[in-house]
């Protein structure tokens, strides 16, 4: 006798009710890292799959990095860097430009989070043995491919305008990552905002309130010594300033050290403060 | 009328509620409410709009949190044991769960991964669940093209991947045609047969009949009846044969002829709308009625039976119409729309 048919015979009598404990539950439930990572493949994979039934869900990737990149080189290059000078003007906004498509690229998180929860199947999952982080961590990490694809035609479209690298690829790599790495934190904020406000609309409308002035309010664009005094003030404490700056100094040399240590402070607050409260609130979300 | 399933003498319990509350302001969802399940059962929650039939699963699928009240499913309390919990349960709500953009397999092969199920396990089950829920065909299309029977059978499918011992179905047929309403009514007690308990809420005595063994009636978040679906049949009246004699100057002798037969619980036949409506209560009695009408030879135009509607059984059940929502409580739909 084969042990396969040993154990069949130890089996309790109803034999659907046996087949039906796939998972022993014994222990108290808690998901282990492993299968934690597991769930937050089986989300992503989802997450791409959506991108993959509705490709025009990229465009705004895929032309943002050119539209902002042309308009801002040709209509502004002139007067900041002097007729002419365009490529220099390239070198300088590139680099920052690649914290103004993740501040983007992270806002558009919060709306595909409202957007999911109109649907019935954000119940499936809150009603399964997953840790409920696990859907906002898929969603993270699906944006933050989403945010690379930005950041390769940017530095595409750079190059092209003529953007010169002063540093090793090794820097440029580093900036990169420290970009992806600053917008990933933001995401949590706008997960809170989409988790918090009624509908996908109105995450976009909350967003453009506090990103304009974020945005132009920084170093990405100008250097700040012809702003007000006033204005200086709030574009050195803007986090924006302390990515684009650090970025900047990656590619075209100077010194990063304050503004790289800046910009990883601003992250881990962020995630520190921001994502318990999104997880806390999407738990609870009823 | 066939059911699907048997109550065990000692069935022990799979869902037991007790006292549950849940309110929204001012708004008592679930105003008390308790409720047995058996193991292996179909339990039917019947209830018009608002009742707090949703809220009811919501609460018990750890979705919300109670105000008080407790809830034991599968031998684990929503509260305290939400985790393990949800190893043991599957939803199907009125709103499809599953996603609209990604093909019929790709949600099923996610739903097993997520389920802990090694990738090539992942893979057969969903295979089987289509083929078994004849969605086959289907597998690679996105959820958006499917029909609306398509959709439910898909969320059943998804719903079993985890084989759960306790299964939920809110309002598992709201909303579709008669020929689909019935191919999932076939799904659901097939699923039955595996020995799945289930909790189904409904609007429909019908459904109810067709799937449960028990009822429990609920309105503005209380419940108001439970027992049997036989005795409550009983209660109500079970079916009403509707005759129309071609002649509608006949119907008055039409009525005492059937009086005459003494049957059980003829006397609480009437007559309006040009129809006599006789109260059936066993299907010798159809015979019986069909049979004395056709030997005295009355000319008969038109004879059906129809189920107690909702609002029928309210009536008979607590003497008052069955409350669509008329004190301007929010319905759990809407409930649902706002907390969104």
């Amino acid at each position: 006798m084969s042990t396969a048919t040993t154990t069949k015979v130890t089996e309790p009598a109803p034999p659907t009710r046996t087949e039906r404990t796939v998972r022993p539950v014994t222990d108290e439930g808690r998901i282990g890292l492993r299968a934690n990572l597991r769930h937050i493949g089986a989300l992503a994979r989802r997450n791409a799959l959506q991108i993959k039934q509705d490709p025009e869900s990229m465009f705004d990737v895929l032309l943002m990095p050119i539209v902002f990149t042309l308009l801002f080189v040709f209509v502004f290059g002139g007067a900041v860097a002097g007729k002419g000078n365009q490529s220099e003007y390239v070198s300088y906004l590139v680099p920052g430009l690649m914290a103004m498509m993740g501040l983007n690229v992270s806002m558009a998180v919060g709306s595909g989070i409202n957007e999911d929860f109109q649907k019935g199947v954000m119940d499936r999952f809150r009603t399964m043995p997953i840790a409920r982080s696990s859907v906002l961590i898929a969603k993270i990490v699906v944006e933050v491919g989403r945010m690379m694809v930005a950041f390769a035609i940017l530095l595409i479209v750079g190059f092209i305008l003529g953007m010169s690298v002063e540093t090793s690829p090794l820097q440029v790599l580093g900036a990169i990552g420290l970009s992806l790495l600053f917008g990933a934190s933001l995401m949590w904020i706008f997960i809170l905002i989409g988790l918090t406000v009624k509908t996908a609309q109105a995450v976009q409308g909350v967003g453009f309130l506090v990103l304009m002035p974020l945005q132009f309010g920084s170093s990405i664009f100008t250097p700040p010594s012809t702003m007000p005094s006033w204005l200086q003030n709030f574009t050195d404490y803007n986090p924006l300033s302390n990515l684009a700056d650090a970025a900047r100094a990656l590619f075209i040399g100077g010194p990063v050290a304050h503004d790289l240590w800046m910009t990883l402070a601003w992250s881990a607050v962020i995630t520190v403060v921001t994502a318990p409260i999104a997880v806390a609130k999407f738990r609870k979300k009823t | 009328m066939t059911r699907i399933d048997t109550i065990p003498a000692d069935g022990t319990t799979a869902v037991t509620v007790r006292g549950l509350v849940k309110h929204y302001g001012a708004t008592k969802a679930l105003d008390g409410v308790d409720l047995d399940v058996r193991e292996g059962t179909v339990l039917g929650v019947l209830g018009p709009n608002g009742a707090g039939k949703t809220t009811l699963v919501r609460c018990l699928s750890t979705l919300i949190l109670p105000d008080a009240g407790t809830a034991v499913v599968a031998g684990f309390d929503v509260v305290k044991q939400p985790r393990q919990l949800r190893r043991t349960i599957g939803l199907t709500g009125q709103y499809a769960s599953v996603d609209e953009k990604l093909a019929g397999w790709e949600n099923l092969y996610m739903i097993g991964r997520l389920l802990d199920l090694p990738r090539p396990a992942a893979r057969k089950r969903a295979d089987e669940l289509l083929e078994r829920f004849s969605l086959t065909e289907a597998a690679k299309k996105p959820v958006l093209q499917y029909s609306g029977g398509m959709r439910r059978r898909l969320d059943l499918a998804a719903s079993m991947i985890g084989q759960p011992a306790v299964l939920y179905l809110d309002e598992p047929t709201t909303g579709l045609d008669p020929r689909t309403r019935n191919e999932v009514w076939a799904e659901v007690k097939r699923m039955v047969a595996d020995g799945v308990t289930v909790l189904l809420t409904t609007q429909y005595m019908e459904e109810a009949e067709q799937l449960a063994s028990e009822l429990t009636v609920i309105d503005r978040g209380r419940v108001v009846a439970g027992g049997k679906v036989d005795e409550l049949k009983a209660k109500v009246g079970g079916r009403t044969l509707e005759i129309r004699p071609s002649d509608p100057g006949q119907l008055p002798e039409m009525a005492r002829a059937l009086s005459e037969t003494g049957l059980d619980g003829i006397a609480g036949s009437q007559i309006h709308d040009g129809m006599l409506f006789v109260p059936i209560l066993a299907d010798v009695q159809l015979t019986a009625v069909i049979g004395l009408l056709g030997g005295r030879g009355f000319d008969i135009a038109h004879i059906g039976t129809h189920l107690p509607s909702l609002d029928e059984v309210f009536l008979a059940i607590t003497g008052e119409k069955a409350s669509e929502q008329s004190d301007g409580t929010p319905t759990d739909a809407q409930l649902k729309g706002a907390a969104a």
